[in-house]
């Protein structure tokens, strides 16, 4: 059984279906990349398993719970965390405070900020941020103001705060993009590293086909919003639809 | 276990020796003296620099924080004094019963309006807080006149019940007092040509100022006051962080009107009367004037820019003509006249002017308000011990 169950999800804006059909399993403890041409749906797909979408049809099913319609908050309660295609983190705090957040909220799975203790005297908390921001090789920027970062950076923080919650599934959308390609390097290590030490189960959206075959140990293909082949790596390279889909464009 | 750090500790010292200390620093001119006008240090102004302090200090959790901006602060401090004055017309001239029920009638306030103008964020949660304080003022003015005694204002009067102080003696109205110790009571030390004004009400002001900024220092220094500092920069983070910031904005929201609560039962604890125009925009409007110009968002800002603002209102207002001619008598008349009649538009009832000037001249060049201008001086002169602040800003690594 998948920690990640979808079935038959649709959903259409306006005229425009840009989910149809969409079924997909992860498995617990994998890494499963769903990629496609642009538009194909990957980030609406996304979008509705962590409530900011909503599908017309079908179920999303996590740890055998489903997650539509409860909000946002509370799907990330549940375990699912998410790192965005244009990183979302707190510019104007702080490195180390921005890892500190998603600590003190994830203490005791209580998500509660207490006003009456201080955050210099909550000494386990700031050693788990600081371990996250040495698991992330960031630590020496702790007191930088994360707006000041440059872009790979900032997703390397992200990154660090989704796993500061110890999720059980972990949404990245397009890690790499825009990284050069010693970042991107890194990035994979990290990521490799992370599954290999701590067995998160991850979704990867990415169009860098080097991030997919190094990361994937399953593939989606979305076309025009179906999956339209669902298998493991070394098969999805030289499968027909899969040409057919990208139109000879990429690799 | 260090409570706070030491530069949050020497603040804290620092407000504790300022207010202490006040009556000595506000009054740096002898009587009698050309200067005399500047000095600040009668209990009156006292009272009211320590009063919209703490209304300040409170703004700022809400504004300073999270980034909201309420324009319709002056309701709670409204709320506040209403509140106390019924106090002291039911009850008894102690103040502690009228401030506390004006912290707990104004929360209640700002929990309802809160909660209703929390839907909306940016200009439309401000303009919705407006119109709620522009409500009450309105209710204040008119259909209530019931309980805020319309446009004469809430006064307390010799018929008054007052069940614990029993009936009032001699036909004089009561004053109130904290336990027999009344707000009036000044003690003047004559030292020289000055003369000290040392007055209980003012204390009285002055220790919950103190109280209400270690409170606003703990809020700041907590998880809370971080998570609401991460509500100011980023929502949706912190909604896939699982956090629903709705509650924390609405509890920033009630501390912040129960500090106007508090401001405004102080404020009929000095003077026993409450009127509308307390509620008024312009009023709401002076409390945000404060904080941005002391610093929003800093510990100290909203403290210093309340005590500017005051300063001014009270000060730079009573030069009138007469008193500028005076200091200008040493010049020629041609001359004199004409400095006079620049200088009119300035001073007296022209003393908007002038802090509107300083008003524009801080946003512009002081975006930080007079904290920032204080942090430049400080590192002009070296006394910047790295605070790890602005050192590793300078190393950006971007490429």
């Amino acid at each position: 059984m998948g920690i990640l169950e979808v079935q038959n999800v649709n959903k259409s804006f306006g005229g425009l279906k840009a989910l149809q059909n969409v079924n997909l399993n992860i498995e617990e403890g994998t890494i499963h990349a769903i990629i496609g041409p642009n538009g194909a749906g990957k980030s609406t797909l996304l979008n509705c398993f962590v409530g900011k979408l909503v599908p017309d049809t079908g179920t999303v099913m996590f740890n055998g719970q489903s997650l539509l319609g409860i909000k946002p908050h509370e799907i990330n309660q549940t375990g699912v965390s998410r790192v965005f295609q244009t990183p979302e983190i707190f510019t104007d705090l702080s490195v180390m405070e921005n890892v500190l957040i998603p600590c003190f909220a994830k203490r005791d799975g209580a998500f509660k900020m207490n006003a009456l203790n201080r955050v210099r005297n909550e000494v386990d908390i700031q050693e788990k941020a600081e371990q996250m921001l040495i698991d992330v090789n960031m630590i020496d920027k702790r007191d930088m103001i994360a707006s000041s970062m440059s872009r790979g950076d900032k997703r390397r923080l992200e990154m660090a705060m989704c796993l500061a919650q110890d999720p059980k599934l972990l949404l990245l959308d397009e890690p790499t993009a825009g990284m050069a390609r010693a970042d991107t390097n890194n990035t994979i290590d990290l990521l490799s590293e992370i599954q290999d030490r701590r067995h998160i189960t991850m979704a990867v959206i990415e169009h860098d086909m080097h991030v997919v075959f190094s990361l994937a140990q399953k593939i989606s293909v979305l076309a025009q919003g179906t999956v339209i082949v669902e298998d493991l790596p070394e098969n999805i390279k030289g499968h027909p639809k899969v040409q057919e889909a990208y139109l000879g464009g990429a690799h | 276990m260090n409570t706070f750090s030491k530069a949050d500790k020497n603040t804290l010292l620092f407000v504790i020796i300022i207010t202490m200390l006040a009556p000595f620093i506000l009054n740096p001119f002898p009587e009698g003296s050309a200067m005399a006008q500047f000095n600040a240090g009668y209990p009156d102004l006292m009272q009211r620099f320590a009063i919209f302090g703490i209304l300040a200090v409170g703004f700022n959790i809400l504004f300073g924080l999270t980034g909201y901006l309420s324009f319709g602060h002056a309701a709670f401090l409204g709320v506040g004094s209403y509140s106390a004055v019924w106090m002291f017309k039911l009850l008894s001239m102690n103040i502690i019963p009228a401030l506390i029920l004006s912290v707990i009638i104004a929360g209640i306030f700002a929990l309802v309006i809160g909660f209703i103008s929390l839907r909306r964020s940016g200009i439309y949660f401000s303009i919705l807080t407006l119109a709620f304080a522009q409500m009450s003022f309105s209710l204040a003015y008119s259909v209530l006149t019931p309980i805020t005694n319309g446009e004469t204002g809430l006064q307390i009067t010799l018929n008054d019940p007052r069940i614990l102080d029993g009936g009032t003696g001699a036909g004089n109205l009561p004053v109130t007092g904290l336990f027999g110790l009344e707000m009036r009571n000044t003690f003047t030390l004559d030292l020289g040509a000055w003369a000290f004004q040392f007055n209980v009400g003012y204390y009285i002001c002055a220790i919950f100022l103190i109280l209400a900024f270690y409170l606003s220092m703990r809020i700041f220094r907590s998880p809370f006051g971080l998570m609401l500092r991460a509500i100011k920069t980023n929502q949706t983070r912190l909604n896939y962080t699982g956090l629903n910031s709705r509650p924390y904005t609405l509890a920033a929201f009630v501390i912040s009107g129960m500090y106007a609560g508090l401001a405004g039962g102080l404020m009929a604890a000095m003077d026993p009367l409450a009127g509308a125009e307390r509620m008024q925009w312009t009023a709401s409007g002076e409390i945000v004037l404060m904080t941005i110009l002391g610093g929003a968002g800093t510990l100290l800002g909203p403290v210093l820019g309340a005590g500017f603002i005051k300063y001014f209102e009270n000060i730079f207002s009573k030069i009138n003509d007469n008193v500028l001619h005076t200091w200008f008598s040493i010049l020629p008349d041609g001359l004199e006249n004409a400095i006079v009649w620049v200088l009119h538009f300035f001073v007296g009832k022209g003393w908007h002017l002038t802090l509107g000037m300083l008003f524009m001249l801080v946003v512009i060049f002081l975006p930080g308000g007079l904290m920032e201008g204080a942090d430049r001086i400080r590192a002009r002169f070296g006394r910047n011990k790295g605070k790890g602040e602005d050192t590793p800003n300078a190393t950006n690594p971007a490429e």
